[in-house]
């Protein structure tokens, strides 16, 4: 059944780049993204360091071509969006089927809460417009509606995995025949809501993060978004592939809503379910995009299932989220987009910031950026909240 | 293949958790807000995890539990939801927390209940279920992708039992909100009047109702979900038109195939004009039940219609609360129900008696 | 682990000599009880030196965080390690041995 799904290109922006090219050199300069608050307006301005997207809401208007009323959600979600269409030198958007799968976790929160500061003294308080696409699905809609997409759209949200989810619900829908191309990722802005959400569990780091390392204390969030282009293989002869989209899966770790159970179960089923419809062995992965949030629980369970899977043999393995930061419904999208680029230029890709291995595991993360690496799969994985774990399979062809 | 529908469970305004000939025990209302009829959720949850659980997570694992005891399975081989709004009580608890108290502290508990994907995780959780975990939050469409998914996940042949269901919640801050939209009737309405009402708006409404999906008939089976299609922002009506008949070409059946027309009309004159032109140009002597009188308009209230639309062809006949024109039919086979959300979106669904 | 006796006392005096330890174990109770929704709970329900977590009370690491917040909400004590929780919270008893220390060290 399974007809092949290319990634025919890739668009982010994110805390360390405002496009794709911007995000590459970044790694390349190991500059990562992680600032003191500068846009965001939180009591916590101090507490935490973030990576947010350089960039006022007003720029980001600007580089969209949408009112400054926009969600900021929306907005870097159509900066990136258009970007990736535009690196598949397909053209027209009108000549294709195509949909528009888009998963965030907040929506127009970034919105919203200001809303509710004069909502909730006064019912009568509050702007209308700040809540017009409070929803998860009005953001992707803004979007949708902006690129000229109509054939399917919809909305994915399941935590950290959300991204990735939007890419195995895309393929579906070109394996079956609903559309032959689809525009997939996620995208999440940075709110209030989140970061003090984040906060009440303790787990953000009053430093920059250090994912995988012995010592790491929490996770820093970011915020962005990423797209690749998913096209039917009917379609191979118009595009330039970066790769194919060989293998992906979804498993639920069923051990608590927010932590992860110790020996990593669901972590463990989702990248082996990956490689199994890929038809591939452990070995034949030559780089991780790590989950890698920097958490002790998340770090330390995605370790255990990676050693239970690839032992004795791991393969290159790095957090970019030591670059980003957590963005959340972005990040599998994002991360999509870092791993399809990885097999098309040979990236492996640096983990900042780590010192110590550690204890409970036999390997350690990639420290330099490379290029030029005989990379013939790579896989990313996403792991989130409600135990929704997801791991993706990229191969060269 | 054919995709059976072995077990349905629904929560909602009317008794639907409770076993009876539907409708039976109908709840007449006269109000703009309706709100769901909670069965006892202990029988599923125990008290230590039912602490922390809002209404909306409640009843979702209340309603997947009521398919999958109908379905008599244990354990589903993907969990799929559909949720416009999300959690949406937490969300507002979480919210005025952290504007009254300045973001200072602040509990854990209602955020972690505010994400969108709570009630998948939490009916994972409780069954203990390491399957496939997707949560759809894409408005009118929530549960229609849901059902679409379900549908992908069975054709590539390893999953044999597919969760799938839709649920949204109103609350407080949510009622209010959406009152300024307008969406609301400005007076209440009595729940057997509210289709004919002449003027704009609708009643708000809540539920979850879940299906059992597989490709093997179940031993309570009754339909098969031959179809689901969705038409986001259609350009006029000829549009609607055109997909329906697309719709059930695509299924080798005519018109005159159709048994029951099932719509959403929702009481709101500007909003129910489509389904009069719909009705008009394909199935002017067809007779056609609804049911967002009895659980009220939200985003994933196809969910309850097609639950009901399943017990219709279970008892072969529809009451007399949910038939809108027409005598009900002597024989049902064919339901088409069709229902649209604020307008943007339209979507269709076949059940086919089996 | 004992604060001080209690004084002997007659059927007029029994509230008033209840020791501060005990009178702060009793509103603990009431006020987890009310923190984490512990419905069809009373505080008569929880004993003392009952574990609270994983078995007795069986909370969780969510809840952890939640009595955290009870802490500094009701008591003023900032607890900045959450790994420091499953010691403090073993009990009622070790809860209000800890804020009663803390709140010495604050006087």
């Amino acid at each position: 059944m399974s007809v092949k799904v290319w990634i025919a290109g890739g668009g982010v922006i994110s805390g360390i780049g405002m496009n794709l090219e911007e995000n590459l050199q970044a790694f390349k300069d190991m500059r990562t993204g992680m600032t003191k608050m500068q846009y965001l307006q939180s009591v916590h301005q101090d507490a935490f360091p973030v990576a947010e997207v350089k960039a006022d809401n007003d720029t980001l208007a600007d580089m969209a071509r949408m009112p400054e009323t926009t969600s900021r959600t929306a907005l870097l979600s159509l900066i990136a969006a258009r970007e990736a269409w535009k690196s598949t030198g397909l053209g027209d958007i009108s000549r294709y089927r195509v949909g528009f799968v888009s998963a965030n976790t907040v929506g127009g929160m970034d919105k919203t809460e200001d809303f509710f500061k004069a909502f909730l003294p006064n019912p009568g308080g509050g702007r209308l417009q700040q809540v017009v696409h409070h929803e998860c699905g009005a953001v992707t809609e803004l979007v949708a509606d902006a690129l000229g997409v109509r054939h399917h759209i919809s909305t994915i949200s399941t935590a950290c995995s959300s991204g990735a989810n939007a890419l195995m619900y895309g393929a579906r829908l070109i394996r079956n025949n609903i559309v032959d191309i689809v525009i997939a990722g996620g995208t999440d802005s940075l709110t209030r809501f989140t970061l003090n959400g984040f906060n009440t569990l303790m787990i953000l780091d009053q430093q920059p993060c250090r994912p995988f390392d012995e010592t790491r204390t929490g996770l820093n969030l970011g915020e962005g978004a990423g797209y690749v282009v998913l096209v039917s293989d009917n379609l191979l002869a118009h595009i330039q592939p970066w790769a194919r989209l060989s293998g992906f899966a979804n498993a639920n770790d069923a051990y608590h809503q927010t932590a992860s159970s110790p020996d990593g179960t669901g972590n463990y089923l989702a990248m082996k379910g990956a490689l199994d419809m890929a038809g591939l062995t452990p070995e034949d992965i030559g780089y991780i995009n790590l989950h890698g949030t920097g958490t002790q629980n998340n770090d330390v369970s995605e370790g255990i299932a990676i050693n239970r899977l690839f032992a004795p043999h791991f393969p290159a393995m790095s957090s970019t989220k030591s670059f980003t930061g957590h963005t959340l419904g972005a990040s599998g999208g994002i991360e999509a987009v870092y791993a399809a680029l990885a097999l098309k230029e040979g990236i492996i890709y640096p983990n900042a910031r780590f010192r110590r291995q550690m204890k409970e595991l036999p390997f350690a993360p990639a420290t330099a950026f490379s290029t030029g690496n005989d990379l013939k799969h790579v896989m990313s994985n996403s792991f989130g909240f409600g135990g929704n774990c997801s791991s993706l399979v990229f191969s060269k062809e | 293949m054919n995709i059976y529908i072995n077990g349905t469970g629904c929560i909602s305004p009317q008794e639907t958790a409770q076993i009876g000939p539907l409708f039976s025990t109908l709840k007449e209302y006269d109000q703009v807000r309706l709100q769901a009829v909670d069965p006892d959720y202990k029988q599923w949850i125990d008290l230590k995890q039912i602490r922390r659980m809002s209404r909306v997570v409640k009843m979702g694992v209340g309603a997947a539990n009521l398919s999958m005891e109908e379905a008599g399975i244990k354990m589903p081989d993907a969990i799929i939801t559909g949720t416009a709004y999300g959690c949406l009580d937490d969300t507002g608890v979480f919210l005025n927390k952290m504007v009254s108290q300045e973001e200072q502290m602040l509990t854990p508990t209602a955020f972690i209940q505010s994400t969108h994907n709570t009630v998948g995780g939490q009916i994972a959780l409780l069954l203990g279920c390491n399957a496939y975990n997707n949560t759809f939050v894409h408005r009118g469409f929530s549960f229609e992708n849901s059902l679409l998914d379900a549908t992908m996940i069975l054709r590539e042949g390893e999953a044999k039992t597919v969760l799938a269901g839709g649920l949204d919640e109103i609350t407080h801050y949510s009622y209010q909100v959406l009152s300024r939209f307008g969406l609301y009737k400005k007076a209440p309405v009595k729940t057997m009047e509210l289709l004919k009402s002449p003027d704009r708006g609708t009643i708000a409404g809540e539920g979850a109702a879940f299906f059992v999906l597989s490709p093997e008939k179940g031993t309570h089976t009754v339909a098969e979900l031959a179809g689901v299609c969705t038409i986001y922002k259609p350009l006029w009506e000829g549009e609607v038109i055109g997909e329906i008949v697309k719709f059930l070409e695509a299924q080798d059946l005519t018109l005159e195939d159709i048994d029951l027309l099932v719509t959403g009309r929702n009481g709101d004159i500007a909003q129910d004009e489509i389904y009069e032109e719909v009705a008009a140009a394909l199935f002017p002597d067809h007779p056609e039940a609804c049911f967002k009188h009895l659980c009220g308009e939200y985003p994933t209230a196809m969910a309850f219609g097609a639950w009901m639309a399943n017990r219709i062809i279970a008892e072969q006949d529809v009451p007399e609360a949910a038939m809108f024109y027409g005598q009900a039919p002597a024989r049902i086979k064919n339901v088409l129900i069709y229902n649209h959300h604020q307008g943007t979106h339209h979507a269709l669904i076949l059940l086919k008696a089996c | 682990m004992l604060l001080c006796g209690k004084k002997p006392h007659t059927s007029q005096q029994s509230r008033s000599n209840k020791t501060n330890m005990e009178k702060l174990m009793e509103d603990l109770k009431s006020q987890i009880i009310e923190q984490l929704n512990l419905q069809e709970v009373k505080p008569e329900d929880i004993g003392n030196d009952e574990p609270l977590f994983k078995t007795g009370l069986g909370l969780d690491s969510i809840d952890a965080l939640e009595l955290i917040v009870l802490l500094q909400q009701h008591y003023n004590i900032r607890i900045a390690n959450p790994e420091q929780g499953p010691e403090i919270f073993h009990s009622i008893r070790t809860m209000a041995a800890f804020i009663t220390a803390q709140q010495k060290q604050q006087a």
